[in-house]
Parts: C-alpha cells; structure tokens; sequence
C-alpha cells in the first residue's frame, strides 16, 4: 500500500468509528432532553429515573465522540495538506464555525447539565441539556455542509486553481446538505430507538425471567418487587416498559424519516452524481429495474457475469426521478462523459505522486456501493419492521419470556449503527475517484472538483501515516472494548446503577443481604457540592 | 497590510492564549495528578476542580485547529503535515485524558483508577508538550519547501525550540494549575498548591519566558520587547501576590504573564506565520497563505458575534462552579449493586 491508500484506510477507519458514537450521541441526547422535560412538567419518579439511566449510558458513549472527534479534524492537515490547500477558502469555514459555533455550546452546556443537578434550578439544569442537544444537532448541521460540498460543490469560483468561496449562502444552503441533514439526524435517532428498544426488552425479560414480574390470566403483567434489590420496585417496571414504547416509535418515525430524506437525496445524487447512482445499482446499462439481489461479480466492469435474479422494474426510475419509465444511466453509457469531461489520465503533475499519468477508474468499487446501499436500506427496514412487531408483543405491559427474542432485540441494537455505517461508507466510496465531486450542474461550476489521487499531504511518507493508522486503529478498538464492557456493566446494573442514592432508601434495611448498597449511606455534607460523577 | 487577515492573525493568537490559559490549567491538574495529589480523595478533589469545565477548555483547540484551516489553509495544511508524529502524540495523548476523566470513576477499583490516572497525567504531559513543541516550531521555522512540504523525512521538525516549546508549555500548564488549585480548592489541598506556586514559579516559568525571549533576539520589535519586560513584571506580582495570600490575584496576575507573553511571540513574528528553515522565501505569512477577503469577511462577522458569547457562557459556567472544592466534600465512591448480576440474584434458585 502506498501513503494515499493508506491515509485513505485511516481516514475511513477513524470515520466510520467516529460515527458509532456520534448518532448515538445526538439521538440519545434529544430523547433524554424529552423525558427529562416529561419529568420537569409531571414529576413522576420513573421519568427521573430514565432520565438518569439513560443520561449515564449518554456520557458514557458521548466521551468517546469527543475524543474521537479532534483526530478528525486535525488529520485533514495532517495527511490531507493538498486537499486542504486546495478547499480551505471554502470547507474551513463550516469546520471553524463548528467548533466556534456548536462545539464550544455543546461541551460547555454538557457541563453544565452533568454537574449542575444541584447547583442550577430545574428549569435552568433542563435548559442547559436542551441546549446541549441542540448544539449537537447544530454540530451535524455544520460538518454536513462541510461534506456536502465535496459531494456538491457550489458558492465557488476557481481563482489561481483554487476555489474561492463567493456565495457563502449557497454554501451553507446547498441544497445536498439541506436532505442529508435530517437523513442524518433521523438516522441517528434511529440508533437511539434502538438502543433503548434492545436494553429495556433486556431489563422486562430479566424481571420475569427472575420472577419479578409476572403476567396475570389475562395475559397482563403484574409488576412486582424484590425488595432486596435497590430499584427493582414497581417503578422500575414503569422504567422499562416506558422506555421500550418510547424506543419502538422513535424506531419507526426516524426509519419514516430516513425513508423520505433517503429519496430526495436520491433524486439529488441522480442529477449531481450519476456515476454513484449508477454504482449503487451496480447498474451497467440504462434501465429502470431496482436490483433487489444480483448475482455474479457486481465489481466487474464491464458487466459481463451480473445477473440481476430479483429485480423490480420502475423502481430505479421512481429512485432516480419520481416516475416508472425514465432510464437511469447505466455506468456504460456514463464513463465515455466523464472521460469527455474529466479527462482519460491523470495529469502529469507531481502532485498526483507515482499516480502522474495513469488511468482514471471512474467507477467506484461497486461490491461496496452496491452492498453498502443495501446494507443502509435493510438494516434500517428491518429495525422498523422489529420495532413495530415489538410493540405489538408488548402491548400486555411486558415481554414474552422467550430468550431468544431478547438476544434479538439486544442485537438488534446494532442494526441502526450498521445502516448508518453502510451509508456513509456507500456515499463517500461512491464518490471516487473525486474527493470533490464535479458539480455537474447546468449553471455551471462544473471545473471545480478534485482527484483523491491530488489529496494526500506530498510531505508525509507512507511510514508516518501506517504508524498513525495502527496506533489509532490499536487504541480505538482497546477503548471500544473500554466502552462496551462500561456500558454493558452499567445496562446490567440497571437504574441504581445512575441513582446510587436508590440503594440506600430507607426501606431497604438488611444490609447483609445487599452488599455495597449502603457503604455510603450518609454522605450528606452540607454543602453538597459534589454531587456527581468524578 | 491587509486589513482582514491581519485580524485573523490577531484572532488565532487571541485563541491560542485562550486555550492556553484555560485548558493550561486543567492539563497542569492532570499532570499535578500524579505529581501532587497524595490519596484518592485529593486526586478527586482535582479532578472535580475542572470536572465540569475542562471539555469546555478543549474546545478552543479544535476552534483554534479549525481558524487556522479557515482563515490560512495554506499554514494549517503546512504545519500540521510537517508536525505529523507529533500531532499523532498529542491525539493520542488527547483521547487517552479525555476518556479517562469519564471513566475513570466508573469501577471502584484501585487498579482501575490508577490505569485512568496514568492516562490523565501522561495525557496531560504529552498532550502540553506536543502542543508547546508545535507552537514553538511555527514561530521558530521547520523545513519547508517552496510547496510548504517538509523536507528532511519524519523527524525533520525536531530541533532544540521543539524541546524548549514542549516545557515551556509543560512548565507554565503546572504552574497555572497550583494557582488553580489554590483559588479553586480548600484546606490541604489549598494550602499545598500555594506553597508549591510560590516555591516553583521561577523554574516552571523559566522556559516559556526563554521562549519569548529567544524570539525577541530573532524577531523583536521595541513594543514586543516592551511585553516581555511587562511579562516578567507580571510573574513577579504573582509571586508577591502568591505569597501575600491573595489567590484570585495571584492566578489572574500569571493569566496576565500568559497573555504579554503570548503577545510579545505572536507580535514579534507578525506577519510571518510560519518560517521556513531551508529558505526564508518560502515562509508562510498572512498575505500569502490566507484566505480569501470574502471568506475572512464572513468568518469576522460571525466570530464578532460568536467569540464573545463563548466568552461569556463559559465565564458563567465558572461563576456557577465558584465554589471551593475540598476533601470533605467527595463522597465516598460509589459502588453499585447491578440489579441483574449473576451472582448477585438467586431468587429462582
């Protein structure tokens, strides 16, 4: 591998892990926002409890965007100088104003909200994390622009071989940026509905399974109580099975959500990028058939051994342009207008390294385009699909008692983040060989884009970069574990494992019984100024 | 000179030095973690002096990292290939802190928090010197071509100002932090930190204000030798003050020292941003590796307007947390029973 490739490998591997924690982040937040404003207006225990629960399982994973989130920023200087030189009249701003604007709100009103449960009055503590959460979404909105100019650069003129922003309003309203930011935001929320879908399953299955819980002739459940347990009273129940509808209908309303956005970005892509258009459907000639599955090497190019086996006519072109009979181009008709226009070969320019000169693929690899899109729909379907069937099985207050449902909907949490996943990496891979794409726009700013070939930083060697990409590599998947084995301690130990202070209640009086409950029991200064997590 | 870019040269210093007088506190506590605290509950007590403030202070790195991309692509792009290994070290060392302060109460094991503490006070040390290093080399030089290319290989950057940098920064994020301490912290703690502040302040601040100085001998001008003068002056009102009791204006006084000395660096060098070594025609300066005016015009607006509001919410963040933390404020820690644990549940047995 030389440096491009592997500056390549890092910066997928360090994004695509990066955007585990961000939609979780951003979606988990805006639900814990809603049910801690639910509790602000009812005052019902059981929503402070979530509030606590589910806030701990947020910092938990939000840490870890942060952390991950300054190598994102700093590696396009680092082992992307000349793409950096190339854009940063234009893509430095929504970097700049993201940091200045959403960052700095989000970090410092999470602050706030994690330490302030006693130094700030209800009203203000809850504003706080709304405005958190709003920063996160502000946040998306920011390095969304960023990115939707390299899929669709727009606002620019070429000025000395560089591009010069000139329309900063079509910059931060391109209309690309303007459908992938709700597609990404109902993308993330989907994470999160699934996310408490999967644990609270977890935690109603565990309370019947323990016999907690059990279910009357009627097949309604009886919430009950072990009284040797902190928190597992009847609220906890409310907890659970309250999380678990909340869960399921965000489930379903973001897959809606990214059902409808996912469409006009299509029709968007089918103007501004064909070829990936194309490449999603692994499409070589023209047509108007969605390939449901395709057998053969759907890589190959020139389509000799593709077969389509299910594939559905019309529906490409109702992806594509909102009928049944418009042909979408296929990557054979394609290719001869992006040799037209983009040329055949690379320049012979040094910049582009050993790559000086060779030949141009315009098509992007498409086992990953064409998987990866699939990959994005079905996970996110069948998220919805289970959503709904859960709710219906929980419509009696509880879940069946079947394991196996559990482990599913356990699992099942992953789905949401492979959708999301599969999506960026079907969007970005479709988008080569350009790092920006042309704006193929009749309008016409069509000599602005750039070769990935032409990205990487000239000065760093291939030894620099493999060492950031395994050191990187080596201490995110140690943290990963770091985190899952965290997060899955505190799932387990359910909401007590937030609220100590429910483990040592009044009621809860044989200590020999509950070990380490009621160690700390009195701790009351005064002045509680330490009421949290450190 | 120009207008716009001369501002957002004034813009990244002022960034800079707000970075470093604010997250130069809470990377010295991180160090002082290992270095100064003596049981778990002062290393608690440290922690929670800037538990709800420090990612706050991180941010003006990434807004720094990200103005620089803004508003002179062609130095961010430069430097921060050329300082490749080091930038490395300071992510790693970044990600390491940050997930640690989080995790590091989260198991309530000895072994546990000391692997977390480990992390934060190397964290700390390596993320302050990397950082120091970096803004040392951009105001001293690196090997560049006339692309802006290091040349030379990995470790062409290192030279005695990248080792002077990286303590100076070190040096100066200990010293800030006692005074933090001092003024953020009651009993022990308090009374330790000061004593420590007054103890240390002539050798932790020696390579900073060498820095400042080695930079007046290269590129000083009459009124950025002026600062340097008003610096020391300033160090030595810390002192006083420290000694005389007076935390608040002993740490604002070193906040001062910070800022002549920062003025005194970034002026001195003005209008160059970055010096090549190889060939002084190839430096970066504000004319030729900043943005467009209409780019620069739109980041001045919003700034103009968002940079203050910074200011002030977080200046509110620090007036909500105002209060002095000590020991006997930090409730045992926590160990929870997990509700579902194996061993913990036998009902059905």
């Amino acid at each position: 591998m030389d440096a491009l490739e592997i500056a390549r490998w890092q910066f997928g591997i360090t994004t695509v892990y990066h955007f585990m924690m961000v939609p979780l982040t951003i979606g988990l937040g805006l639900v814990v926002a809603v049910i801690q404003t639910a509790w602000y207006r009812t005052g019902k225990p059981e929503y402070l409890r979530m509030t606590k629960f589910w806030g701990k399982l947020f910092l938990i994973n939000f840490i870890m965007g942060v952390a991950t989130g300054i190598v994102q920023e700093f590696q396009f200087g680092m082992a992307w100088s000349e793409y950096s030189r190339f854009v940063g009249d234009v893509f430095g701003a929504p970097l700049a104003l993201e940091a200045l604007l959403a960052f700095f709100v989000e970090s410092t009103f999470l602050g706030l909200w994690i330490f302030g449960w006693k130094q700030l009055k209800p009203a203000i503590h809850l504003a706080c994390l709304w405005v958190a959460v709003i920063g996160s979404a502000l946040s998306a909105y920011f390095i969304i622009v960023a990115n939707s100019w390299m899929q669709h650069p727009v606002g620019v003129e070429m000025i000395n071989g560089r591009p010069v922003m000139t329309d900063a309003w079509a910059v931060f309203t391109n209309n690309t940026a303007l459908v992938a930011v709700p597609h990404t935001l109902f993308g993330a929320l989907a994470v999160a509905g699934g996310f408490l879908l999967g644990i609270a399953w977890y935690h109603l299955w565990r309370r019947r399974h323990d016999g907690v819980d059990t279910v009357g002739a009627d097949g309604r459940v009886i919430p009950g109580e072990d009284a040797r347990i902190p928190g597992r009273d009847r609220a906890d129940h409310k907890v659970w099975i309250r999380s678990l509808r909340i869960g399921a209908v965000v489930a379903m309303i973001s897959f809606a959500g990214t059902a409808v956005t996912g469409d006009l970005q299509g029709k968007l892509m089918f103007q501004q990028q064909p070829m990936k258009m194309a490449a999603a459907e692994a499409a070589c000639h023209d047509g108007t058939g969605f390939s449901v599955l395709s057998i053969g090497n759907v890589g190959s190019k020139n389509c000799d051994d593709v077969v389509a086996v299910i594939e559905v006519p019309g529906i490409l072109s109702f992806l594509a342009k909102g009928d049944f009979t418009t042909e979408v181009q296929g990557v054979n008709s394609l290719l001869p207008e992006y040799k037209a226009n983009y040329g055949t070969h690379l320049p012979d320019n040094p910049i582009y390294g050993e790559r000086a000169g060779q030949e141009i693929q315009y098509v992007p690899v498409m086992e990953v385009t064409y998987w990866g899109f699939r990959m994005m729909i079905g996970f996110g379907g069948l998220a919805a699909l289970a959503a709904l069937v859960a709710l219906w099985l929980t419509r009696k207050g509880t879940v069946p008692e079947a394991r196996w449902l559990m482990r599913l909907a356990v699992f099942g949490i992953l789905a949401p983040f492979g959708a999301n996943a599969a999506g960026w990496i079907f969007t970005e891979m479709g988008r080569q060989p350009f790092v920006v794409a042309p704006n193929p726009d009749p309008s016409g700013i069509d000599q602005v884009f750039m070769f990935t070939a032409a990205a990487v930083s000239p000065g760093v060697s291939a030894g620099e970069l493999i060492t950031s990409l395994v050191a990187l590599t080596a201490v995110y998947a140690v943290l990963l574990v770091v985190e899952v084995k965290l997060l899955v301690t505190y799932i387990r130990g359910g909401v007590v494992s937030a609220m100590p202070e429910l483990g040592h209640a009044p009621a809860d009086e044989n200590e020999d019984e509950t070990p380490g409950a009621g160690g700390n029991g009195d701790t009351k200064p005064a002045d509680d100024v330490l009421a949290f997590a450190y | 000179m120009e207008l716009l870019p001369t501002i957002w040269f004034i813009a990244i210093a002022v960034l800079w030095t707000g970075y470093l007088f604010l997250e130069g506190f809470d990377l010295g506590v991180g160090m002082l973690m290992k270095l100064f605290a003596r049981n778990n509950t002062e290393r608690r007590v440290l922690l929670n002096t800037i538990g709800p403030v420090w990612d706050g202070n991180e941010v003006w790195l990434l807004t720094a990292g990200g103005a620089t991309f803004a508003a002179f692509p062609l130095w961010y792009a430069s430097l921060f290939s050329a300082l490749y290994l080091p930038l490395l070290v300071v992510l790693l060392a970044l990600i390491f802190r940050a997930v640690a302060f989080e995790y590091r109460g989260k198991v309530d094991t000895d072994s546990w928090r000391n692997r977390w503490d480990w992390a934060i006070a190397l964290g700390s040390f390596f993320a302050a010197f990397g950082v120091g290093a970096a803004l040392a080399l951009t105001t001293t030089g690196l090997p560049l071509n006339a692309n802006g290319d290091r040349e030379g290989g990995p470790l062409a950057w290192f030279s005695g100002y990248a080792l002077l940098g990286g303590i100076a920064v070190v040096g100066f994020s200990l010293l800030h932090a006692l005074a933090f301490l001092a003024l953020k912290t009651d009993g022990e703690v308090r009374h330790r930190a000061r004593q420590w502040f007054v103890r240390l302040l002539p050798v932790l601040l020696l390579p900073i204000a060498s820095w400042a100085l080695a930079i007046q001998f290269m590129e000083g001008k009459p009124w950025t030798w002026a600062a340097v003068i008003l610096a020391v002056g300033a160090a030595v009102t810390a002192w006083l003050l420290a000694r005389g009791g007076s935390e608040g204006r002993a740490f604002l006084a070193l906040g001062a020292f910070l800022v002549l000395g920062t003025t005194s660096i970034f002026g001195a060098v003005f209008p160059v941003v970055l010096p090549s070594t190889l060939d002084r025609a190839f430096d970066l300066t504000i004319s030729n590796a900043s943005s467009s005016d209409y780019t620069l015009g739109l980041m001045s607006i919003v700034a103009a307007f968002g940079l203050p509001l910074v200011i002030a919410y977080q200046a509110w963040t620090y007036w909500v947390f105002r209060r002095r933390v000590s020991a006997a404020h930090i409730p045992a820690a926590h160990s929870f029973l997990p509700a579902v644990a194996a061993k913990a549940f036998t009902t059905k047995g």
